[in-house]
C-alpha cells in the first residue's frame, strides 16, 4: 500500500506541474500589458516600466516561467493588485468555505446516491428502480445555478426554513451547517443522479459475476453477500468518478457562492475577474488546481486502500 | 439410503417468448459416498439441474414437480429460503467452473474461508486454523501466509484448489463439482481430479462430478448420467455405460470422444445438429432430429427402459439391443 501510494503521489506532483505549465501559458498568451493593468489607465510609462521589471516581465520567457514555477511549488504566488497581500494568504482564508461547501456535495451525493443505486439494482425492474432511474437523470439534467436559485427560492424566501445567504456566525458550528445545507445542495443533486446510476449499473454487473453465485452457493447470508461481497466492488468506479466530479463540483461551488453569497474560491476568483485581478485569478486557479489533484490523489488511494488488484499494479 | 435422490424432475422457464421446459422427468440417484458424473453437451441443462438443487434457479424458473430429496427426509424443491441457505455450504458444498472469479477479488482468502464459517460458534482463530488446515489438505504451499493474500495472487490451479478447499472445509454431504477442471490445463486437471478423490475419500462425502470430458467421468466417477436437452437419456455404472451405451446418443458421444480415435484424422467426429428448442419438445423422442438410428417409434412418447443391474435408459430401441433387458 505504502508503494502504491508514493508512486501515486508522484504522478500527482507530475500532473500539477503539467497544470503549472498549461496557466503559464495562458497567462502568457493573454493580450494585454499585467502592469498597465496594475497600475491602471493613468500610469506613466516610467512606473509602468518600473513595475515590469518589479513583476520580473523584462525576462526572457523561460526565465518567467521558472520563476513562476519554483515561486509556485514554494508557495510564493505573488502579490495580489488592491491590497498587496500576498495571494496565497488570501486564498488560504477562503479556501475552508469552498472545500467545506465540496465536502457537503459529496456527502449529499454518496448518502443519497449509493443507497438510491443499491435499491435500484437489488429491485431492478421494479418500479422503484424505474423511479430512480428517471430521478436521477432529471437532477443530472439540470444545471447547479438552476437548483441553486430554485432552492433558495422555494426553502429561503418562500418557506423561510432555512437561511438565505452566507457561511453563518464564525465559530458556531450549528449556524454554519444551516447554512451550509441549500448551497451543498445545488453543488451535490446532480451527483445524486451520477452516482445513483453508476451504482446501479455496476452492481448489476457485480451481482451477476461467479463469484456472488459462489457466495451463495456457501449459503452465506444475503446482506453480507449484498454489502461486503457485492458493493465494495460496486463502488470502486463510483469513487473514481467521484474524484472526477470533484472538478465539476468546484465550478459548482462558484455559482452556489455568488448565489448564496458565502464567501470562498469560487466568489474570490468571480469578484478578482471583475476588478482585473489577475495575479488573484492565477493564484486560486492553481490552488483549485492542486485541492482538484490531492482529491483525485485520496479517491485513487481510497480505491486502493479497497481494491488489492490495484494496489499490486503498481 | 442415497445422499441425493431426483425424481420426476421438470423445471420450467418462464421467457418473453412462452415457457421453456427445461428439465423433463429427470431421476437419478447420487448414492451415499458415491462419485456420479454428470454428461452432456452444452445447453443440456447441466447448469439448470445444479440451481434446482441449490435453490438458485433465476427468479423466472420454476420447479413444477417432482422431488429431489436429500439424505432421504429433505424435499429440496419444498423447502423455505432459511432453510435451503441452511443447507449451502455445510451440507452441500459446490464447486464452480471458472477459478478465476470464483473468489472475491476484494476480499481476502483467509476472510473469505473464515466467513464460510459463519455459522460456527468457534472462535475466530480457531476458524483461521481450520482454514489453514484445508489449504494445507489442497496443498498450498505456505498456507498460514496465503489467508492474508487476494485471489489474484494465486495461479488458476491454485485458485481452484482453495475453492475445493473451502467446499470440502465444512465436511459436507454433498459437493456438486460444476466442470471444476475445464478451465485447467491437462496436467493440471489430472492433479487436481486425483486431489478431488483422495478427499471425497478422506472426507466421505457423495460428489456430483458435472463434466462434458468423458475421460475423466471414465477415470473418477462411479455412475455416470447421460443428459441431453434437459431428459437423463441413460444412466448406470461408468462400467455399463462405456462398455456397452444403450441410447444412440451415449453411443455417438462416445465416438466423439478425441480419446477414442484409434484412426490418424484431421477430421474429428461430430454430431450434427443442435439441441431443438425447448419452448417447443416434440412429442417423441428429443434426440430424433440428429439420431442416426431413427426409426417409427421415435415419434411416440420414449420411456426410461430397465437394462442390466441399474442401468436405464430412454430408448424405445435399448432393450431390443440389449440382451441383458429386463421387460419394463
Amino acid at each position: 500500500m505504502l508503494n502504491y501510494a508514493v508512486k501515486r503521489l508522484g504522478l500527482s506532483v507530475a500532473i500539477v506541474s503539467l497544470a503549472m505549465f498549461l496557466l503559464f501559458c495562458m497567462i502568457y498568451l493573454v493580450p494585454g500589458d499585467p502592469a498597465s493593468v496594475a497600475l491602471g489607465p493613468r500610469a506613466t510609462e516610467a512606473m509602468k516600466e518600473a513595475m515590469r521589471v518589479r513583476m520580473g516581465l523584462d525576462q526572457p520567457v523561460w526565465v518567467q516561467f521558472w520563476n513562476f514555477f519554483t515561486g509556485a511549488w514554494t508557495g510564493d504566488l505573488g502579490e495580489e493588485v488592491l491590497s498587496g497581500r500576498p495571494v496565497l494568504d488570501v486564498v488560504l482564508e477562503q479556501l475552508p468555505y469552498t472545500l467545506v461547501l465540496i465536502a457537503g456535495g459529496i456527502s449529499w451525493s454518496v448518502a443519497l446516491g449509493i443507497p438510491l443505486g443499491c435499491w435500484a439494482a437489488i429491485n431492478r425492474g421494479s418500479f422503484a428502480d424505474r423511479l430512480v432511474g428517471i430521478l436521477s437523470v432529471a437532477v443530472i439534467a439540470v444545471p447547479s445555478f438552476v437548483v441553486a436559485i430554485y432552492a433558495l427560492l422555494i426553502f429561503a424566501v418562500t418557506l423561510q426554513w432555512l437561511p438565505a445567504i452566507g457561511a453563518g456566525e464564525p465559530g458556531d458550528v450549528g449556524d454554519q451547517l444551516v447554512h451550509l445545507i441549500l448551497p451543498s445542495l445545488a453543488v451535490g443533486l446532480g451527483w445524486v443522479g451520477y452516482i445513483a446510476r453508476m451504482v446501479r449499473a455496476s452492481m448489476l454487473e457485480v451481482l451477476e459475476a461467479s463469484h456472488i453465485r459462489t457466495a451463495r452457493a456457501f449459503g452465506l447470508p444475503e446482506r453480507l453477500i449484498t454489502y461486503r461481497y457485492a458493493l465494495t466492488i460496486a463502488i470502486l468506479p463510483t469513487i473514481t468518478l467521484l474524484g472526477i466530479g470533484i472538478g465539476q463540483m468546484l465550478s459548482s461551488a462558484v455559482f452556489a457562492e455568488i448565489v448564496f453569497a458565502r464567501p470562498g474560491v469560487g466568489k474570490l476568483v468571480y469578484d478578482a475577474i471583475l476588478t482585473r485581478n489577475f495575479p488573484l485569478v492565477t493564484g486560486a486557479v492553481l490552488v483549485t488546481t492542486v485541492i482538484f489533484v490531492l482529491l483525485n490523489l485520496i479517491a485513487d488511494l481510497i480505491v486502493g486502500a479497497l481494491d488489492p488488484r490495484v494496489r499490486s499494479s503498481f | 439410503m442415497s445422499t441425493l435422490s431426483i425424481s420426476g424432475l421438470n423445471v420450467h422457464f418462464s421467457t418473453e417468448a412462452g415457457s421453456l421446459h427445461a428439465l423433463k422427468d429427470v431421476t437419478f440417484d447420487v448414492p451415499e459416498r458415491r462419485i456420479v458424473g454428470i454428461v452432456g453437451e452444452s445447453g443440456c441443462g447441466k447448469s439448470t439441474l445444479i440451481n434446482a438443487i441449490l435453490g438458485l434457479l433465476s427468479d423466472n424458473g420454476e420447479v413444477r414437480s417432482g422431488q429431489i430429496l436429500f439424505e432421504g427426509d429433505q424435499d429440496l424443491a419444498r423447502l423455505s429460503r432459511g432453510q435451503m441457505q441452511d443447507l449451502r455450504g455445510p451440507r452441500i458444498a459446490t464447486v464452480f467452473q471458472d477459478p478465476m472469479g470464483a473468489l472475491n477479488p476484494v476480499l481476502s482468502v483467509g476472510r473469505q474461508m473464515i466467513n464460510i464459517q459463519y455459522r460456527s460458534p468457534q472462535s475466530r482463530a480457531a476458524k483461521a486454523a481450520r482454514a489453514v488446515e484445508m489449504l494445507k489438505l489442497v496443498r498450498i504451499p505456505d498456507a498460514e501466509s496465503a489467508l492474508g493474500r487476494y485471489p489474484h495472487q494465486f495461479s488458476g490451479g491454485m485458485k481452484q484448489r482453495i475453492a475445493i478447499a473451502m467446499a470440502l472445509m465444512m465436511e459436507p454431504a454433498l459437493l456438486i463439482a460444476d466442470e471444476p477442471t475445464t478451465a485447467l490445463d491437462a496436467t493440471l486437471e489430472v492433479t487436481t481430479i486425483e486431489l478431488l478423490k483422495d478427499l471425497q475419500a478422506t472426507i466421505g462425502c457423495s460428489v456430483m462430478f458435472i463434466s462434458h470430458h468423458l475421460g475423466v467421468i471414465a477415470e473418477l466417477c462411479d455412475d455416470v448420467v447421460v443428459m441431453y436437452a434437459g431428459e437423463v437419456v441413460e444412466r448406470g455404472t461408468v462400467r455399463d455405460v462405456f462398455r456397452a451405451p444403450a441410447h444412440p446418443y451415449t453411443r455417438r458421444l462416445l465416438e466423439c470422444d478425441p480419446a477414442r480415435q484409434s484412426r490418424r484424422t484431421r477430421v474429428l467426429p461430430t454430431i450434427p445438429g443442435e439441441i431443438p428448442d425447448l419452448r417447443q419438445r416434440p412429442r417423441g423422442c428429443v434426440f430424433a432430429p440428429r439420431c442416426l438410428e431413427r426409426h417409427a417409434g421415435c415419434d411416440t412418447p420414449q420411456v426410461e427402459h430397465a437394462l442390466a443391474g441399474d442401468h436405464r435408459a430412454r430408448c424405445n430401441l435399448a432393450p431390443a439391443r440389449s440382451p441383458a433387458a429386463v421387460p419394463p
